[in-house]
């Protein structure tokens, strides 16, 4: 798919999106990203590799995904809202499309193990789905309150035959998670992947990942061509380190539609960050006055994150895009709002697109605006979370 | 050439053996009393943790003592005045991540450590690739940047890295954050591939826990780094007499 993508550019030599991104790993590290940088590259302009790539993703995974017109909530909104239902790929959101991708070139790179991190569980659902299609062994990183929120995904990792290791250390959620990869990485590159979860971490994830997931955003705009619909006024996703925004994005990056990247109001790294270089990359990062890194805080665990993919940090510099926020108070409303009116339970992630849509509808967006709204994942994972916040009044 | 540089190689020249620890600073109230208990026992050089929220090339040992330190309020500002005006007669190296650097100001750190007579900066996350803006931070002060070669380095890399080192290399000893183990792991592989491209002093580091493996080390290399098992016995209660003790008992298996 490198051919396809005219509209994000690649990034520089050191992966730099003008002046973020790099590679600051320890050196025990380095080698393994520059065999990664190449194997992708190698994989990515090979035919036979990205045929196997788009036949898992269609027959394994169930894409093309489809556009809904979501007709309920746009008359109620006043806009035109269709959404990119990635909640119905297989294991329920995004995070397939990348796994996929990183798996095949996990073996073609000879390597018979994968680790992650996780925050909801998504990810980490994921990677064990794809590890286990391809024999691969599977270790999953998740912070100890990530595993208390999201239990249910422990167990569907575990019956997908994963190994899941509670994450005891700092502030145990997944930017922790990811320190925990990072380290266990360090003992294994030999025969171990480190499959990341989203748009992050040293050179070539950023990218890779972006590439990985742009099959969101090219099939989105074919879609809407083909409905008549063109160019959306607003591309709307939820962001937490940017991989599904990245991915849709990457489809209408050099068309006039306006970008808006959703960050839950507790972990934002572009509403309340500056620059920084935590886990390989210099990017957004929320920090206090020293440079430790703040612990983020949201109701959702995949928006829990208090940095931002380097993509994003520069989109948000050159103004291509747009961050904006949404606080806890209002998902819980939008994640009803949506099940009500269009018989989706949206991720309490995705939610937050749909919140800032609900709040900005005849406000920032004009009344009679074409919207695409990134329908990140579904909610299934989520009903025991919002049970209690409904049974506990708040 | 940098006053750390210049130290390291009188005192190879000396046929002594370089003993270095690693001290947290701000772990306890009393961490200045350890590095001068630990030079007191026979330390060459001291390195001085700077706590970081995030540290991704650290055990669950030096982890603990990082969380300790930032709980106690310990910052790049406050741990250079402690330190400043001693008079500790070796030379000093700040190990930190990135990110506190970057965050402070490049010139502004560099001159920082500097002016509170520390010697020396090891950044286990900023890769070469990556170092021009800190080493042009660094020209103009006498702050010598440290630089690692791990045993997953191909040889090309090592050269580069050992171009870019100042003061001396550190060889990683294994493939592992920080932390005790039980045995040298690649070491005297690391060492000689390192030696193949420079003949700045070589010091073995990650893992080592026992005198005696600083011993084996230092058969190969011109000196040792010992980190965790140095810093348990601080967060179990050791004193600086403790400490000196201990550093004693590398400092013996080294002579
Ligand atoms: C459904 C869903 N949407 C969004 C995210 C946030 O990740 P990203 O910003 O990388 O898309 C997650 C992460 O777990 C997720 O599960």
């Amino acid at each position: 798919m490198a051919e396809d993508t005219v509209y994000m550019s690649t990034p520089d030599e050191f992966g730099r999106f003008g002046e973020f991104g790099g590679r600051f790993v320890p050196e025990a590290l380095m080698p393994a990203c520059l065999e990664l940088e190449d194997a992708f590259l190698d994989a990515w302009s090979d035919r036979e590799f990205l045929a196997e790539y788009r036949s898992v993703l269609a027959d394994f995974a169930g894409r093309p995904t489809p556009i809904t017109p979501l007709a309920r909530l746009s008359e109620r909104l006043g806009i035109s809202v269709y959404a990119k239902r990635e909640d119905l790929a297989h294991t329920g959101s995004h995070k397939i499309n990348n796994v996929v991708g990183q798996t095949l070139l996990t073996v073609r790179m000879g390597k018979s193990r994968v680790i992650a991190e996780t925050g909801a569980g998504q990810h980490g659902v994921a990677t064990a789905t794809a590890a286990a299609r391809l024999g691969l062994a599977c270790t999953i990183f998740m912070g100890e309150v990530d595993t208390k929120r999201q239990e249910l995904n422990v167990f569907r990792m575990e019956l997908l035959g994963a190994t899941v290791v509670p994450v005891t250390s700092g502030s145990r959620t997944l930017k922790d998670a990811v320190n925990e990869a990072m380290r266990e990485w360090v003992t294994c590159v030999e025969d171990t992947h480190y499959c990341l979860g989203s748009v992050m971490g040293p050179h070539p994830f950023p990218w890779m990942v972006r590439e990985m997931q742009s099959i969101i955003g090219h099939e989105a705009a074919r879609q809407l061509r083909d409905v008549r619909v063109g160019t959306p006024d607003y591309v709307v996703a939820c962001v937490g380190g940017g991989s599904n925004a990245a991915g849709v994005f990457a489809g209408f990056a050099n068309s006039s539609a306006q970008l808006i990247g959703v960050e839950a109001a507790g972990g934002a790294a572009v509403g309340h960050g500056s620059p920084g270089v935590l886990h390989g990359m210099r990017s957004l990062i929320m920090q206090d006055e020293f440079g430790q890194i703040e612990e983020a805080h949201s109701i959702s665990a995949g928006l829990d994150y208090p940095g931002i993919g380097p993509e994003h940090a520069h989109l948000a510099a050159s103004g291509r895009a747009r961050y904006v926020e949404v606080g806890d108070e209002v998902i819980i409303d939008a994640l009803r709002t949506l099940s009500e009116l269009e018989g989706i339970i949206p991720a309490l992630e995705s939610a937050h697109a749909v919140a800032w849509l609900i709040r900005e509808a005849g406000r920032e967006i004009p009344l009679g605006s074409t919207v695409l709204l990134n329908m990140s994942g579904r909610g299934d994972k989520d009903v025991a979370q919002v049970l209690s916040i409904l049974r506990s009044g708040s | 050439m940098k006053s750390l540089e210049r130290h390291l190689r009188a005192l190879r020249e000396t046929g002594v053996k370089a003993l270095v620890p690693y001290f947290m600073a701000g772990v306890t109230t009393d961490w200045v009393r350890h590095v001068e208990a630990a030079i007191a026992g026979g330390a060459n050089a001291v390195e001085i943790g700077v706590p970081f929220s995030d540290p991704m090339m650290d055990g669950i040992v030096i982890q603990e003592a990082g969380l300790r330190s930032l709980a106690n309020g310990t910052t790049l500002d406050s741990l250079c005045a402690e330190v400043a005006g001693l008079a500790l007669g070796v030379p000093l190296i700040a190990m930190s991540y990135y990110n506190v650097f970057h965050h402070y100001g490049l010139a502004a750190s560099a001159r920082r450590l500097a002016d509170s007579g520390i010697d020396g900066a090891i950044v286990p996350d900023l890769s070469p690739e990556e170092a021009e803006p800190w080493r042009d931070a660094c020209h103009s002060v006498d702050v010598a940047t440290v630089f690692l070669v791990a045993p997953s380095t191909p040889s090309e890399r090592v050269t580069r890295i050992a171009t870019m080192s100042e003061g001396f290399v550190y060889a990683s000893a294994r493939m592992a954050v920080t932390g005790r183990a039980s045995d040298l792991g690649a070491a005297p592989r690391v060492v000689a591939a390192v030696r193949e491209a420079t003949d700045l002093p070589t010091f073995v580091g990650i893992g080592i826990t026992t005198p005696e493996q600083a011993r084996e080390a230092a058969q190969v290399a011109d000196g040792v780094i010992v980190g965790s098992a140095l810093v348990r016995t601080i967060l179990d209660g050791a004193s600086p007499a403790d400490t000196e003790a201990l550093v004693n008992s590398f400092r013996r298996a080294l002579d």
